[in-house]
């Protein structure tokens, strides 16, 4: 048996949460002692798929098929199936990404296999297998049995730290059989974030409520999210105003993130905007009603008017900084 | 074209959930609602339907529970849907929901299914995905837009580094999100008349085994206070941020 990783393609360049999928897929082939096996789709330069070694592939595929350029759901599950069975992989493990969440439930179906998403370390237990996740949103924690032999999951962002303790392996090429007519997409247009830094992928996120009081404010989370590195964020009734673009919303019904640092200025912590940040290591806010429920899931809390304070943090760290 | 909304009936998101002495999530007296992914894919179902350029004549919704949910599935009709399929039964994970709904579907006609990105309680991000995977028809996920265009259909998909537009045949299942429809639509009066005329068509479900168990759940630790800084003094917070928490670096 085998362990499946699915390593995607972004713009020719693994996104930032496949190094700790694969961390976490060797730790798993550790517990079972099977080989971590990368499956990585579309074209992609040598360098990058060697450096999956590091991180503890034991071997890395990669498909690089024209044909696989656009995802269409059925043609990437034909091909994962494929080798899923060529290496008789019992586990596959995919990321908790928007590709990841729409093709492991499509390649559960066909190997009847048990399927569990947003899994958040490593199995709790093996005979009988047990996973963990958060359900309610992060409200409440489940350990889940699954019964069935095969395996599919999709890992939590931020479940574990990546790390390189191994050496860069040479890739190997593989071509699959794609029956042409099994793929129905065509696209049409594509619009690309490219140069921007990824809400979903920042370490820092600085995040503007309705109390940051108009549009033009939110230049100074901009400037501080420029000075300290991170991406900007909003709650939803910012987006539906049209103050910020949709992408930034965050929460049970927008984006969810799980960064090292999420920032939080004139937001009042409604549940469903914590459905999407609650996992972030560190919650700070600035808030002027002491009483605001976001106090109650922050680390740290200044209770003050977030257009006084913004413009004195900016100050400071480009003091600090000598900028 | 006929549209097929699977519709999941959630508790209320903004209520706290407490767990049971048997350590069980405390169904008791909650409000239930439509999940908001599922609510938004109706009134996007709904919409095409009343476009006269579109072609869409009918939208049923099916959804998976026990007769406990009819009061959620008749809000959902008093929308505007057409029609509303009740498989009677309480599955215990989301492959048993996904093989009642492909029982049902193999039986019957249909052009677009719209499910939701994920149930709001269990998060199971599951069901739409399987139940494409099972009757190994087209599918498209994470979609922001819908369009008709004669027997096929424009797609707006968010990647995860952007967006796509795309075109699909029919028939096609679809995994919707945030975006699919701007505000979810309010149950007209005239629609609540209606809707408690029209029928609910209740299906005896097939025998099926789930492939996971909930073993126990468990209530998040109780966070430590916050850590208040003075207004006065936002360094002080920085400083914090810097050699305490170590996740800014300003030097
Ligand atoms: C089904 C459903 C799904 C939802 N999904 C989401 C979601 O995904 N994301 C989301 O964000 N919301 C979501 N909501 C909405 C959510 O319930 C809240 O309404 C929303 O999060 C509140 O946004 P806010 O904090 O910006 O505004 P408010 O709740 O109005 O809070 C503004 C805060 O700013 C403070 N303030 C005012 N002036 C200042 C100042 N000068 N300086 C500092 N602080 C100040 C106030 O004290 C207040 O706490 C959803 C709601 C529903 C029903
Ligand atoms: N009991 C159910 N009946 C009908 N559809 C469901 C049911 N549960 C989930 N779904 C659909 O599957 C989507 C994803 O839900 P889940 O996999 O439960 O997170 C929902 O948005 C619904 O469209």
């Amino acid at each position: 048996m085998s362990i499946l990783i699915f390593a995607e393609n972004r713009n020719g360049k693994f996104p930032r949460h496949v190094p700790e999928l694969v961390t976490y897929g060797r730790q798993l082939a550790d517990q079972f002692r099977v080989q971590a096996i990368v499956l990585a789709p579309g074209r992609m330069d040598h360098p990058e798929l060697a450096a999956l070694g590091k991180y503890g592939a034991h071997r890395v595929l990669s498909v690089p098929d024209q044909s696989l350029d656009v995802m269409d759901n059925r043609m990437y599950s034909d091909v994962i199936l494929e080798i899923a069975g060529e290496e008789d992989a019992e586990i596959l493990l995919f990321a908790y990404s928007n590709a990841g969440k729409a093709l492991a439930p499509l390649v559960a179906a066909h190997l009847q296999a048990a399927y569990v998403s947003a899994i958040t370390g490593l199995p709790a237990g093996t005979d009988p297998f047990v996973v963990r996740k958060k359900v309610f949103s992060g409200k409440v924690f489940t350990d889940i049995f699954v019964k069935t032999r095969k395996k599919v999951f999709t890992l939590a962002p931020h479940s574990l730290e990546a790390s390189e303790h191994y050496d860069p392996v040479t890739p190997e090429i593989r071509h699959v059989k794609v029956h042409e007519n099994r793929n129905v997409t065509e696209r049409m247009e594509i619009k690309s974030q490219e140069g921007k830094l990824l809400l979903t992928e920042a370490d820092i996120v600085i995040s503007g409520g309705r109390g940051m009081q108009h549009p033009d404010n939110f230049k100074l989370l901009e400037e501080l999210a420029a000075l300290l590195g991170g991406a900007t964020a909003c709650t939803r009734p910012v987006s539906d105003e049209g103050w910020r673009p949709a992408e930034e919303h965050a929460g049970q019904t927008g984006k969810i993130i799980a960064p090292d640092l999420y920032f939080a200025f004139g937001i009042s912590g409604a549940i469903q905007h914590l459905a999407g940040v609650s996992s972030s290591k560190v919650i700070a806010a600035v808030n002027t009603d002491p009483e605001a429920p976001i106090f109650e899931v922050a680390d740290y809390g200044i209770v003050g008017d977030a257009l006084d304070i913004l413009p004195k943090m900016i100050e400071e760290i480009k003091r600090r900084k000598h900028v | 074209m006929e549209i097929i909304i699977l519709m999941s009936v959630v508790p209320d998101t903004s209520v706290k959930i407490k767990l049971t002495a048997d350590g069980l999530p405390d169904m008791k007296e909650i409000p239930w609602i439509i999940n908001p992914w599922d609510e938004l894919a109706l009134t996007r179902a709904l919409e095409l339907k009343e476009d006269p350029g579109n072609t869409v004549n009918k939208v049923t919704l099916l959804h998976v529970g026990p007769s406990t949910h009819g009061q959620v599935l008749r809000k959902a009709m008093a929308m505007g849907a057409d029609e509303a399929v009740r498989i009677e039964a309480t599955p215990r994970d989301s492959y048993e929901t996904a093989y009642h709904i492909v029982a049902f579907l193999q039986e019957r006609a249909f052009d677009l299914v719209l499910a939701g990105i994920e149930s709001s309680d269990y998060n199971g991000a599951a069901v739409g995905g399987l139940v494409a995977g099972m009757l190994d028809i087209p599918s498209v996920s994470a979609v922001t837009g819908i369009q008709t265009e004669g027997d096929k259909l424009h797609v707006v998909r968010e990647t995860d580094g952007g967006r796509e537009t795309l075109r699909m045949p029919l028939p096609l299942l679809a995994v919707v999100q945030k975006g699919i429809a701007k505000e979810p639509r309010m149950p007209s009066m005239r629609g609540l008349m209606m809707a408690r005329k029209k029928n609910i068509h209740v299906i005896e479900p097939g025998a099926v085994d789930s492939l996971t168990e909930y073993a126990r759940f468990e209530l998040p630790p109780p966070k430590p206070p916050c850590h208040m800084v003075d207004a006065t003094n936002p360094g002080e917070l920085l400083e914090l941020l810097e050699n305490e928490s170590k996740v800014i670096h300003l030097s």
